[in-house]
């Protein structure tokens, strides 16, 4: 059994933010990471970031992670865990983690999960067959591994991330025939949209796909016209030749260590499905496990990369670790998360965010 | 499948290995994981489903949706999507459930 003051289970924006925070705080942390190689979801984002400049925009996500994965690597009250995947939390305090087939306890005193989010899937004939992708297994495949998922693409979802993860397979020489979109607007950033249009990629808005075609692999694709009530507009079906559909329509928390370690859960749209319910300071319903990034609620590297700090000081603080500095950094934090959600582009989260409060309230 | 030329990535794939899928000698790299060489090869089906026989390949990518287990040196259940490719893996389709070594 190990003993240590935090464990921070997932190694993305989140977890690496609130690793360096707490251990500069002076707590004794261990970071456990399923994956071979810490960055989480940054480690095939290609493109320069959105967001404000305190939170690096303008840079590659890329770049950001390899920064962060440095100060992370050089603090030495930070363990590093690889290939561990954090399997359980028990009544008794103990965290199992199985790694390379070995079953390790570790008992923190404060626990941080930020285990991040995983891609949706939505409903349609043959959406099970090979060549349908989520966008994350898409960047993976090409932007990892340099490999192509196929030769032409027809991309659900005109979101920021369906526009970027497009111009990312024109990039790797990809062609894209189309990308769909269910509601009448891009859901994007406009600046990403005429990119691709500039590209002569179609971006259809009030398109939905309809179905796949093929028997074993993707062959094509059926997509039609909505109305304004989201029906099918009789007559314009149209066949596109495809081999590979490249789902982006959307992200939903992975919770199921929280879940099961105790923490409850409640459905809120707007943070994109089940989140732990927490408070403030992302403590969850269980008492010394906070929570932080997508895991908390689906919204971007910045925002996970706050918490991640907020998350960080409010455990070590807990603890002990000084005091006033990580008062210091709590409140720089909750200024900062205000800020990234002020405006419209933060109604959403802003929205959501209050149903938690209320949620939490009552519970 | 291997993207040849890119604006702005390289990528350090370190040695070539050869492996088996099924029957064919396949090469890829260590560096990569099994489904990535697959991939590679132009390979998409990685199993079939237990009770619908449907072909399944790739989906989330990040070991996170189970579509893409397959058989790795007779050991079912293998998420080749997490998994580093070996110097002479053997990797094989898994129909259904897949059944536990001895
Ligand atoms: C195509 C695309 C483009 C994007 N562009 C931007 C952008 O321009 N700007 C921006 O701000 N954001 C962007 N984002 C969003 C951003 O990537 C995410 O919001 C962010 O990565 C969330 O960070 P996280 O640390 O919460 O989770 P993740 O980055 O998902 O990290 C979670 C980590 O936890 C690990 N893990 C999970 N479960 C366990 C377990 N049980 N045991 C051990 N480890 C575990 C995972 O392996 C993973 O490494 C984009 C996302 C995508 C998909």
């Amino acid at each position: 059994m190990k003993n240590v003051d935090i464990a921070i289970v997932g190694g993305g924006p989140a977890g690496l933010c609130a690793a360096i925070t707490a251990a500069d705080l002076g707590a004794k942390v261990i970071l456990v990471e399923q994956d071979d190689a810490l960055g989480g979801q940054l480690v095939k984002q290609t493109h320069m970031f959105f967001g404000s400049e305190k939170q690096h925009a303008g840079t590659r996500g890329i770049d950001i992670g390899t920064m962060l994965v440095e100060q992370v690597e050089s603090n030495p009250n930070i363990e590093i865990m690889l290939n561990a995947t954090a399997m359980g939390y028990y009544p008794d305090g103990v965290l199992g983690i199985n790694q390379e087939e070995n079953f390790i306890k570790i008992k923190p005193l404060k626990m941080i999960l930020a285990t991040g989010a995983s891609e949706r899937m939505i409903a349609f004939p043959n959406n099970d067959l090979p060549g349908v992708f989520g966008a994350g297994a898409v960047q993976t495949l090409m932007n990892v591994y340099g490999i192509k998922p196929g030769k032409r693409v027809l991309m659900v979802g005109a979101g920021n991330i369906g526009l970027i993860v497009s111009y990312q397979l024109l990039q790797a020489g990809v062609e894209v025939a189309a990308i769909v979109e269910g509601s009448p607007n891009i859901g994007g950033y406009l600046v990403h949209a005429s990119k691709i249009r500039r590209l002569g990629v179609p971006v259809l808005t009030s398109h939905t796909i309809l179905e796949a075609l093929g028997d074993r692999e993707v062959t094509g694709a059926v997509i039609a016209k909505l109305d304004e009530k989201w029906n099918i507009i009789k007559g314009t079906e149209q066949t596109v030749v495809v081999d590979t559909i490249c789902l982006a329509v959307g992200l939903t928390p992975l919770t199921e260590l929280i879940d099961q370690g105790g923490g409850k859960l409640a459905y809120i749209r707007e943070l994109s499905g089940y989140v732990p319910i927490h408070n403030q300071e992302l403590e969850s319903t269980v008492s010394g496990i906070y929570v932080a990034g997508d895991l908390a609620g689906v919204e971007e590297a910045s925002s996970a990369m706050v918490e991640g700090k907020l998350a960080g000081a409010v455990a070590a603080k807990a603890l002990g670790y000084k005091p006033k500095a990580a008062e210091q950094i709590i409140e720089e934090a909750h200024q900062e998360l205000f800020d990234l959600r002020s405006g419209p582009v933060g109604a959403g989260i802003r929205a959501g965010i209050s149903k938690l409060q209320e949620v939490r309230q009552r519970c | 499948m291997r993207i040849k030329k890119h604006p702005i990535l390289t990528w350090d794939k370190g040695k070539k290995v050869k492996f088996f899928f099924e029957d064919k000698e396949l090469e890829g790299y260590q560096t990569e994981t099994i489904a990535a060489a697959l991939h590679a090869s132009g390979i998409k089906e990685m199993r079939e489903s237990e009770e619908m026989h449907r072909p399944r390949g790739l989906f989330c990518a990040i070991g996170n949706c189970s579509s893409c287990l397959m058989i790795v040196n007779g050991e079912p259940n293998v998420r080749v999507c997490v998994t580093k490719l070996q110097e002479g893996m053997r990797v094989q389709r898994q129909l259904g459930k897949g059944e536990l070594q001895r």
